[in-house]
């Protein structure tokens, strides 16, 4: 009797979790495998050759033009991620918490500010694309403000279209982190906010020792995101820039490179499986460890009620 | 927070302050409504009016741009087809996401933990970065070039975040709830449609639009795996503008608008449970 109703008790756990967990199986976990195994074979264009052991990584590493390439665009999703953190999370914990302390015009703000989401990337290319042209509104709306100094090639100065391009992005998404973090000051316990009030405590104080310490938590979700965001660009720069990171490479991003090496290539103009797919797994590699050390150092600074 | 103690009675300073937020984001909302109200009205304009006179309003309102694009340029068939593909993704997002959050989290039983870190880890591996073996993958299950290769694959991407958000609200509901049910003679798949469910809709808001926008508006994975025109999605359709050297920018910019529609009535239906299912500990 017992067994029967502890085997209709798994049945049931296995009607709830075994179809979601087929699909992400098949979409997600076995790709990251294939992608393991691919890494470690010659292919002639789409067709698998000889066993190649560590080749594929060696020439990612070792020699030109793929290390160039692969240093150059790694360096710019580090530029990603820590402007993305300086800027936008550090922006959307401020709006966040502005918004849960009841800033005048608050409900208005919490509304508009997730509206840019909404946007596709190809309409945020094409739209920020034609204002940040040489001649766009951008510029000539500086130079009607008399700040006709200011006017940039933003798209095609190698030495700030990177950091345009993700100015944009953090147009784009900079209200998730503040809804985000305005949902978890809003979760903060009124006692503790009434009682460091009624204690004199500035607001200065008020946030940095009460309020920081107690949504670490979704500050560790919004660093993680930004990580797995930073080391995924993709979109972004080809909308706006090109599949090849014009000019000169300069916006050029793993995403970018890993996408022209799987379907067009670096080298000699045909699909680089092996080297794509060794890539991926240095994608994967990165993304997962960078989010696992993030994850502990902020768990250490966990606070519990 | 928000407990009535605003920000009265405040020093210079802190108003000084406040007063330079306000501009940031009153100056932030600008740049949000602008460029939407921008790409509107340049929907009604023609290209030379576009690159000539950016600012200037319309001289009519000509649907004209909207007639060409909707019948002639095919987009009436790619915005069908995103719709399609998006709501059947969603339906099965919700569906197989509530489901697997609700195994996890209402029962106790060994390797549940390990259940959950396997479909977080979803939210870690970048399904673009798989790329090539999904390429093979979907090949191998012969549905290439059909509108079963990006419903599934759309299905994937919304899955983790949505187990993830879902078990962390389902957690929180009461044991009691679901005792008192089961005495009622109620079954499982009667408490999670009945009584679990209802109860998660907030965060259900929540979870739709946080992966019914992104997938809507995905163009990677249609471009790579659909090469018919009838089944092409609206960001496809749009895409097939880049790097053409005389864009037409007034019909661009009437696909452009006929894309975000469907969004913006989503979100403007849903913002107010979205926002109370963020805050109602989904993502704490």
């Amino acid at each position: 009797m017992i067994n029967r109703r502890k085997l209709e008790r798994a049945g049931w756990i296995a009607f709830f979790i075994l179809p979601g967990a087929l699909i992400v199986f098949t979409f997600i976990i076995l790709p990251l495998f294939i992608s393991l195994f691919n890494s470690f074979f010659n292919w002639n264009q789409l067709i698998r050759t000889d066993f190649a052991g560590l080749d594929n990584f060696k020439k990612l590493f070792g020699g030109y033009p793929y290390r160039e390439r692969f240093t150059n665009a790694l360096g710019n999703n580090v530029k990603w991620f820590v402007v993305t953190m300086l800027v936008q999370n550090t922006l959307g914990l401020l709006f966040g918490y502005l918004l849960s302390r009841g800033i005048a015009g608050a409900k208005v703000y919490q509304r508009l500010f997730f509206i840019p989401v909404l946007f596709s990337i190809i309409a945020v290319g094409y739209l920020w694309g034609l204002y940040l042209r040489p001649n766009g509104m951008v510029n000539s709306l500086l130079e009607s403000m008399g700040l006709g100094g200011f006017k940039r090639a933003w798209l095609g100065d190698g030495d700030i279209a990177t950091y345009t391009i993700i100015l944009v992005n953090i147009w784009r998404w900079v209200g998730f982190p503040t809804l985000v973090f305005m949902s978890a000051i809003d979760n903060v316990p009124v006692e503790c906010t009434e009682a460091a009030v009624l204690d004199g405590t500035n607001e200065w104080q008020l946030f940095s020792k009460i309020v920081l310490p107690l949504i670490v938590p979704s500050i560790t979700i919004i660093v993680v995101l930004t990580i797995i965001g930073s080391l995924n660009v993709f979109e972004q720069v080809y909308t706006m820039a090109g599949l090849d990171g014009p000019p000169n490479y300069a916006t050029d991003t793993i995403g970018t490179l890993f996408y022209r090496t799987a379907f067009g290539s670096v080298d000699s103009g045909a699909p680089e499986i092996g080297i794509g797919s060794a890539i991926a797994v240095v994608i994967y590699v990165m993304t997962f460890f960078v989010s696992l050390g993030s994850i502990v150092l902020t768990k250490s600074k966990e606070v519990e009620l | 927070m928000n407990t009535g103690m605003r920000f009265k009675g405040a020093g210079l300073g802190k108003k000084v302050f406040l007063a330079v937020m306000q501009l940031v984001m009153i100056g932030y909302v600008i740049l949000i409504v602008y460029p939407l109200f921008n790409m509107i009205i340049s929907s009604f304009k023609t290209t030379k009016d576009i690159m000539q006179k950016p600012f200037a309003l319309p001289v009519e309102l000509d649907f004209s741009n909207y007639v060409y694009i909707w019948v002639d340029k095919g987009f009436g068939r790619y915005f069908l087809n995103s719709l399609l593909f998006t709501g059947t993704a969603m339906v099965f997002v919700v569906l197989l996401g509530s489901m697997a959050a609700y195994g996890i989290s209402r029962y106790s039983f060994r390797g549940n933990t390990l259940v959950y870190m396997f479909f977080l880890s979803g939210i870690m591996l970048p399904l673009k970065a798989a790329i090539i073996p999904l390429f093979q993958i979907v090949k191998g299950l012969g549905v290439m070039d059909t509108p079963l290769s990006v419903i599934f694959i759309f299905i994937a991407m919304g899955l983790p975040s949505t187990v993830f958000i879902l078990s962390g609200f389902m957690k929180t509901i009461p044991a009691a709830l679901e005792q008192a049910a089961r005495i009622d003679g109620c079954n499982d798949l009667r408490i999670y449609s009945q009584i679990v469910m209802p109860i998660t809709a907030p965060s259900i808001a929540l979870v739709t639009i946080y992966n019914a926008v992104p997938i809507w508006n995905d163009f990677f994975f249609p471009m790579v795996f659909i090469q018919s025109d009838r089944f092409k999605t609206l960001p496809v359709g749009l895409s097939s503008f880049i790097g053409q050297h005389s864009t037409k920018w007034n019909l661009l910019f009437t696909g452009l608008s006929i894309a975000i529609v469907p969004m913006l009535v989503l979100y403007l239906f849903m913002s107010k449970y979205f926002i109370k299912g963020m805050t109602a500990g989904a993502v704490k």
